[in-house]
């Protein structure tokens, strides 16, 4: 194995591994030290430049960074880093004037964006500063897209959504709202764009073709649309028992919501066992708290009817056999059991659907009837036509939604400027030390046992009394305080000088979780096994020096469960090893060489 | 030095010994030494050692003089017993201790400050009674902790950091060892932990006075061009001779030695000290041999390295000698420890 090159701008990047995971690359580590120093409206800032809504995200994201967080490495639970993005956002001050200025001479280009969601909200996000003129365009009368219409207002606040799209809407965007696409042929010929965005989502939601579907109809609701329905206030009321098949997180909320519109028994109804659920910990634990039951191995067979009215429905009872790793082999019907209800939720999926694109566009679409998005630079096959959020590659989330808002306007603002739209501003890294005087570091490097603290929820009694009143209160400033301490600052990362080290031992012997060593150099694959511990976690890198001056050995560390305690540096005599920031580039349309 | 604690946390997979314990439950107090010093490697080498056969942190026993190498026993095994005696007279509290209870470890850290200067007469006693303990000397040719200078073992024309140059000869601990008859004599490097950690277990281990001379650069005061005892300066001239390996009662042999090249030396509790000699012409277990040898090289100004000489202890063992109980004496009745007035008053008679 080659000394390792650490100028590669996802070498250190990838140590932070909560900045690595998430699709927009938010300085995690960066933040939170920040709210540590009660700069809240900095710590907010950070988090905007690559998520575009800490508030909103702060509440509901999916955290693909907490499973990712070192510290489930080295202990059991992950920093609580989404509920600490929400404390910046509780707590900034105004900083609409830190914006990026909006120029008000324009730079003749028109965008049009179809759909108000949170993707077609970040290419507008990205572009208006650069001079764009953008349009959206959206169907229903507010905009948000699913956040608003889907994610309940116990999750999140429609104040906190207005806040957060306000500050976009008011960089001049032009929102047409009420006005749905109905072709996108007339809106190319006759819009006079200079660009298209499609960013409608997936707003079909899946079927359930069994026996009784039809006749038991006005009782038998799509989650999606049922959610939509609630949020307009459309519905505002439901049975008294109500089971919802699927166990996504779209049946969390819809069973939740039917929980505060008036039902008394509510079953989530699961094919399959526990370990194969969709959705996430902790909506499944917010569920149960409200005494939603969760029944497993329950394949849905029929809907019974008596009387022309739905009376409930009939499950097969289902066994299964699993292989060593916990995948299911084979799968048996065991039985029948009847389930009473007087509403049924279908909550087992969604897909995309756009009746509104004529199919002879030049924009192909797949044999799933999907559009044919290019990953890197959310292209149709159309030039001009981008794709992105649910639209692109069927529902995700959120953050990955904004993500591909950011990469659409990096291609959008290209093809305006007539440049191959396959061209992407370069990624980068900075490093910069953190070393303040012999032994002192700008950053907390004392590690925190503290464990993870609990976001406090409003009681049982009291939550139920409005359909949107937010459950979760967002940490008080003790338990934010002590929050903070358990990240580990990846970013300040680990950096060494082979040319430095006088070979004294001193940091392999004092890194309290063994990650150094000074060996032969030698092949990855069996560096990993002679190392002071044992590096199993292939995923995460060996850094390895160039060799050492007196002994041509080399210097390993196994970027696994460092927790960046700086203690090899301060125990290294001749400052070898150095403890610096890493500053990652992720590129947005703003930092285009024009 | 470091100036936070080393966190508590560890490696998910840290292995344990067979008393359940992790090197960690080995660690001591944060270490004040110079970061870098070498002194902090032996200790990690120490803490490494006890743990590997498995030393119940009580029934170790840490004792010390004056030197930044002496603060060490503050820095492993906090659960073992420690003292910290005025300069040089470290050897004389070991063997009170060790007199009053021979079921304990024994670890004494000094310096060559504080063993060949201030201390020579003591060190030289307690080989010459045979006090079963491991003696280490953690050498970096100067008194570190007074700020650097020169001590006993520094070499003639060795450069101190403000230039002056030594031109007194010096005195080779391992060599006065073998001459006044230890039966375990051995060198080492701080940087060089694989040579280092068995030789620590299989002197704690040799019924008898154990000594390792552990070559410790002293980064502050004595690593810089000219220094004999640096880092670079060492690296370069160091040669092991003899590899040692410890093997526990419990467990076979091994490794694959070639024919001739390996000799082993049963302890009394039957674990072995397998000798693996890198030079053919060399006999570690005949005292006059390794003296001869050890000088020889000296001479040519080769620093060997290794168990340079072991071999079997004879009845001279400092209990044996004393006839001291074989019970400690805190679990000897009252009545035995002090036989009270009246054979005090005959004993003083027998004086008058
Ligand atoms: C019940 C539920 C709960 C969810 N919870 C979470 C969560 O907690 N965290 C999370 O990260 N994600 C969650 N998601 C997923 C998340 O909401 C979506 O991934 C995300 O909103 C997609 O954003 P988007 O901008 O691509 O599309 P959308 O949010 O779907 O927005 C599309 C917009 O386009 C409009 N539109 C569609 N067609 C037209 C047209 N022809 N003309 C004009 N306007 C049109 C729609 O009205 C809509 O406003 C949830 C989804 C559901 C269904
Ligand atoms: C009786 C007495 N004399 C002198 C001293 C001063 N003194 C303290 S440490 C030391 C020498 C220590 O040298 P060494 O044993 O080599 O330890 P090092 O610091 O080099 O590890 C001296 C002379 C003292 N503390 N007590
Ligand atoms: S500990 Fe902090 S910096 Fe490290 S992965 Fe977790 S959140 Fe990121
Ligand atoms: S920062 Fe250095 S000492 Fe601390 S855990 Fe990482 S490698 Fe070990
Ligand atoms: S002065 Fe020398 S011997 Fe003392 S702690 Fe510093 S480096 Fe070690
Ligand atoms: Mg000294």
């Amino acid at each position: 194995m080659t000394s390792t090159d650490t100028s590669h701008p996802d070498y250190f990047h990838k140590v932070v591994d909560c900045q690595w995971a998430c699709p927009a690359h938010t300085d995690v580590p960066e933040y939170i030290r920040l709210i540590a120093q009660g700069r809240f409206t900095d710590a907010y800032l950070v988090n905007r430049h690559s998520n575009v809504f800490p508030g909103i995200l702060g509440r509901v994201c999916d955290r693909p960074c907490e499973p990712a967080c070192r510290r489930g490495r080295v202990e059991e639970k992950p920093v609580a880093i989404c509920r600490l993005k929400r404390v910046a956002a509780d707590h900034k001050d105004d900083y609409r004037d830190r914006l990026p200025a909006i120029p008000t001479q324009k730079n003749g280009k028109k965008i049009a964006c179809i759909g108000a969601g949170c993707a077609s909200l970040t290419v507008a996000n990205d572009l208006m500063p650069l001079g764009y003129e953008v349009t959206i365009f959206e169907q229903f009368a507010t905009a948000g897209g699913l956040m608003r219409t889907n994610i309940p207002s116990f999750r999140l606040p429609a104040a906190v959504l207005d806040e957060e799209i306000g500050t976009i809407v008011d960089m001049g965007v032009d929102l047409r709202l009420g006005h749905r696409v109905e072709s996108l042929r007339a809106l190319l010929e006759e819009g006079g764009f200079d660009a298209v965005f499609v960013g409608s989502g997936a707003p079909k939601g899946k079927e359930l073709n069994i026996p009784g579907r039809h006749e038991a109809a006005a009782n038998v609701h799509i989650g999606i649309a049922w959610l939509e329905s609630i949020a307009f206030e459309h519905v505002q009321n439901v049975g008294k028992n109500v089971l919802i098949i699927g166990v996504g997180n779209t049946a969390m909320d819809c069973c939740r919501s039917a929980l505060r519109l008036g039902a008394q028994s509510v079953k989530v109804m699961a094919r399959k066992p526990r370990q194969f659920f969709k959705a996430s910990e902790w909506e499944l634990e917010d569920a149960e708290a409200e005494s939603v039951e969760i029944v497993i191995n329950r394949s849905p067979k029929s809907f019974v009817l008596e009387g022309g009215r739905l009376k409930g429905m009939m499950f097969e009872v289902m066994e299964y056999e699993f292989d060593a790793r916990g995948r299911i082999v084979a799968e048996r019907v065991a039985g029948e059991e009847f389930y009473p209800a007087d509403d049924v939720i279908l909550a087992i999926g969604q897909e995309n659907a756009f009746p509104w694109i004529e199919r002879d566009l030049g924009i192909e679409f797949d044999k799933w009837d999907v559009p044919k998005v290019d990953p890197v630079t959310f292209e149709s096959t159309r030039p001009g036509v981008f794709f992105g959020g649910d639209a692109a590659f069927g529902p995700k989330n959120i953050i990955w939604s904004v993500e591909h808002g950011h990469q659409a306007a990096i291609s959008i603002h290209q093809r305006c400027l007539g440049k191959p739209v396959s061209e992407r501003p370069p990624r980068g890294m900075n490093l910069q030390s953190r070393k303040m005087g012999m032994h002192e570091w700008s950053y907390a490097n004392d590690y925190s046992m503290t464990e993870r603290r609990l976001v406090p929820h409003v009681s049982l009694k009291e939550r139920f009394k409005k359909l949107n009143i937010e459950v979760e209160l967002g940490f008080t400033a003790e338990q934010a305080a002590a929050e903070v301490q358990r990240c580990l600052n990846c970013d300040v990362q680990t950096v060494f000088d082979a040319k430095l080290c006088i070979e004294c031992d001193a940091c392999i012997d004092i890194c309290p979780v063994d990650c150094l060593t000074m060996t032969a150099a030698g092949p990855e694959e069996q560096l990993r096994t002679r190392l002071k511990a044992p590096a199993t976690n292939v995923t995460q890198a060996l850094y390895v020096s160039d060799p050492l001056k007196f002994t041509q050995r080399v210097m390993v560390k196994d970027e696994d469960v460092c927790v960046h305690c700086g203690l090899c540096a301060e125990r290294c005599p001749t400052a070898a090893w150095d403890m610096q920031k890493s500053w990652v580039k992720w590129p947005h349309a703003a930092d285009q060489a024009v | 030095m470091t100036f936070i604690p080393k966190p508590k946390i560890s490696h998910p997979s840290l292995p344990r010994n067979e008393l359940g314990l992790t090197r960690r439950d080995y660690e001591g107090a944060l270490s004040t030494l110079c970061a870098g010093c070498g002194h902090d490697s032996i200790t990690a080498g120490i803490i490494e050692a006890c743990w590997g056969i498995s030393v119940r942190p009580e029934n170790l026993v840490k004792l010390s003089g004056i030197g930044c190498s002496s603060k060490t026993t503050a820095y492993f095994v906090s659960g073992g017993h420690g003292f910290n005696s005025v300069h040089g007279r470290m050897p004389s509290i070991a063997m009170g201790a060790n007199a009053a209870n021979r079921d304990l470890y024994y670890i004494g850290i000094s310096g060559d400050g504080d063993s060949l200067s201030i201390g020579l007469g003591q060190f030289c006693h307690a080989i010459r009674r045979n006090v079963n303990m491991l003696y280490i000397i953690e050498n970096n040719g100067v008194y570190g902790l007074t700020k650097g200078q020169f001590s006993a073992s520094a070499d003639i024309g060795t450069k101190a950091k403000k230039g002056e140059v030594n031109q007194q000869p010096p005195i080779d601990p391992v060599l006065l060892a073998m001459n006044l008859g230890a039966g375990f004599v051995a060198r080492s490097f701080s940087g060089d932990k694989a040579q280092l950690v068995p030789l620590i277990q299989a002197g704690l281990k040799y019924p008898g006075f154990a000594l390792i001379d552990v070559l410790s650069p002293c980064v502050t005061f004595n690593d810089h061009e000219g220094s004999t005892k640096s880092y670079a300066f060492t690296r370069e001239n160091y040669e092991p001779v003899v590899e040692a390996d410890f093997v526990p009662k419990q467990r076979e042999i091994t490794a694959d030695y070639a024919a001739g090249e390996a000799m082993s030396v049963m302890l009394h509790d039957g674990s072995r000290v397998v000798l693996r000699k890198l030079a053919a012409d060399y006999d570690p277990t005949d005292a006059h041999a390794s003296y001869d040898y050890v000088q020889q090289h000296i001479a040519q100004g080769e620093y060997l390295t290794g168990l340079l000489h072991c071999r079997p202890t004879v009845a001279t063992e400092f209990h044996a000698l004393n006839r001291t109980p074989d019970a400690p004496l805190n679990q000897l009745p009252f009545s035995a420890l002090n036989p009270g007035s009246r054979q005090l008053e005959k004993l003083m008679a027998r004086y008058r």
